[in-house]
């Protein structure tokens, strides 16, 4: 098997830096390019239209949002409350991917020896596989995998 | 030694600035002749062939819009997290036999799975920091998404390293024979399947999905920054169709003198880059359940059962 050494190392940290160096570069003529007119309402959050700054001095969006009522100034609300209520069904697949990543870094390693220990290094990595394929099918069975 | 690494590197950066432009321009004529229109035909003249070169002008002059709710360091930072990992991913895939690629590292496989993890980041810094709901929305679709397609991904590379014997993404090629197109047919069309999911490309684009949330944790992007990952996107294509050429289609490997290798490589990944063009206007955006189902309970499980049968042949060849 070839080795590789520092010198590959080395060509992947030049590369890394070259990247930064492209995004600095593109940045900064950018920046020279670039018109610069800051208004509050360009940097309000985009709220498909409607003004979601509860302080917010009324800009010209605002009052185009409210034309017809004639209010001097729009509600002043969020679009929704602060604080809302999101289901986030996506934790349990977390859990899952963290047992599962764990075999993964144990996996490359032995790929790329298990030639050498025979058929017991595969017996064992086929037990470990094994197991955790149980978990997911317990975690299948529990439906844990079905969305609720 | 000097004059090799300046080589090397201004080799994978030309591919990194060349190749997407290519894919991004073949997907703006491939979408348009696939919907009976004509695609840009102004730029440059013939066949708007400077379409790209003109949009990139274009996003150079932007004004640089920060939101004021914004986390702005955090902001300004995602675009380079989602686009310089697929960059130093370039530089392990091999274009030809030989000398012909960036970095032979013993664990190359490793650090490119590892370098494709990096998205998930990307995609919830910019989706938080952005601070919107739409952002936030999508980044936690993003996110679950890309954490859940890492699993067979990494299932189906490892697959090929128990083929081959080794990391190293040059041996992986040489180990290759056509046998491989039937016996690891299952972890190439996981890994495929996975790589598309990893850079959110239809039909696995639902943290971007345009009709119900805005743009995903892109809303509130504009001007050069957009662009940039705008531009990751095209290079994720790039990268994926290149790992799976090399991974699971042989690479250099083909009917020809061996100094004409690369062509096959390049060949490759542009068939493959096009059947990604091709699903954007085939497919229809799959839903987050039907998405996590066909991770959890297709995909996971397939890699398995190839992983398996990988690791018995293996031993028995």
């Amino acid at each position: 098997m070839e080795t590789s050494g520092p010198a590959d190392y080395l060509t992947f940290g030049v590369l890394l830096l070259t990247g930064f160096a492209f995004v600095a570069v593109a940045m900064t003529a950018n920046r020279i390019l670039r018109p610069s007119a800051p208004s509050a309402d360009k940097a309000q959050t985009y709220e498909c239209g409607v003004d979601p700054a509860p302080d917010a001095p009324p800009g010209r969006l605002a009052s185009l949002a409210y034309p017809r009522t004639g209010a001097a100034s729009p509600p002043r609300d969020h679009v929704g409350k602060d604080w809302a209520q999101v289901q986030i069904r996506y934790y349990v697949y977390a859990f899952l991917f963290v047992l599962f990543a764990v075999e993964a870094v144990f996996l490359f390693p032995w790929a790329a020896v298990f030639r050498a220990f025979g058929t017991a290094a595969a017996v064992e990595m086929g037990v470990f596989v094994g197991v955790l394929a149980l978990g997911l099918a317990y975690a299948w069975r529990k439906g844990v995998l079905r969305w609720r | 030694m000097l004059l090799e690494l300046i080589v090397k590197v201004a080799a994978v950066f030309a591919a990194f600035l060349v190749l997407p432009l290519l894919v991004g321009q073949t997907e703006h004529k491939l979408m348009a002749h696939m919907q009976g229109r004509l695609g840009p035909m102004h730029a440059g003249g013939f066949h708007g062939w400077a379409q790209l070169i003109a949009d990139g002008v274009k996003f150079a002059q932007k004004e640089d819009l920060v939101p004021d709710a914004a986390d702005k360091p955090v902001f300004k930072l995602a675009p380079a997290v989602a686009l310089l990992p697929y960059l130093l991913v370039i530089l392990f895939i091999p274009l030809g036999p030989g000398d012909l690629v960036g970095a032979n590292l013993d664990m190359g496989l490793f650090i490119v799975v590892a370098l494709v993890g990096v998205g998930v980041l990307a995609v919830l810094m910019a989706g938080w920091s952005s601070a919107n709901k739409y952002t936030l929305i999508g980044a936690l679709r993003g996110a679950a998404q890309l954490m859940a397609y890492e699993l067979p991904l990494v299932l189906a590379a490892a697959s090929v390293a128990v083929a081959a014997g080794t990391l190293s993404l040059p041996a992986i090629v040489e180990a290759w024979n056509p046998w491989w197109l039937l016996w690891q047919a299952p972890a190439a069309l996981v890994f495929f399947t996975a790589g598309l999911a990893e850079i959110r490309r239809p039909p696995f684009d639902a943290p971007v999905a345009d009709s119900e949330l805005v743009f995903g944790y892109l809303t509130e992007y504009a001007g050069l920054r957009f662009a940039l990952l705008l531009l990751a996107e095209y290079v994720g294509i790039v990268v994926i169709s290149a790992l799976t050429a090399v991974l699971f289609l042989g690479g250099w490997r083909g009917p020809g003198p061996e100094s004409l290798g690369w062509l096959w490589t390049l060949l490759k990944t542009g068939a493959l880059a096009a059947v990604v063009i091709w699903l954007r206007v085939a497919w229809p955006r799959l839903r987050v359940d039907q998405i996590q189902a066909l991770c959890w309970k297709g995909l996971v499980p397939i890699a398995l059962a190839q992983l398996v049968l990988t690791t018995a042949v293996a031993l028995a060849v």
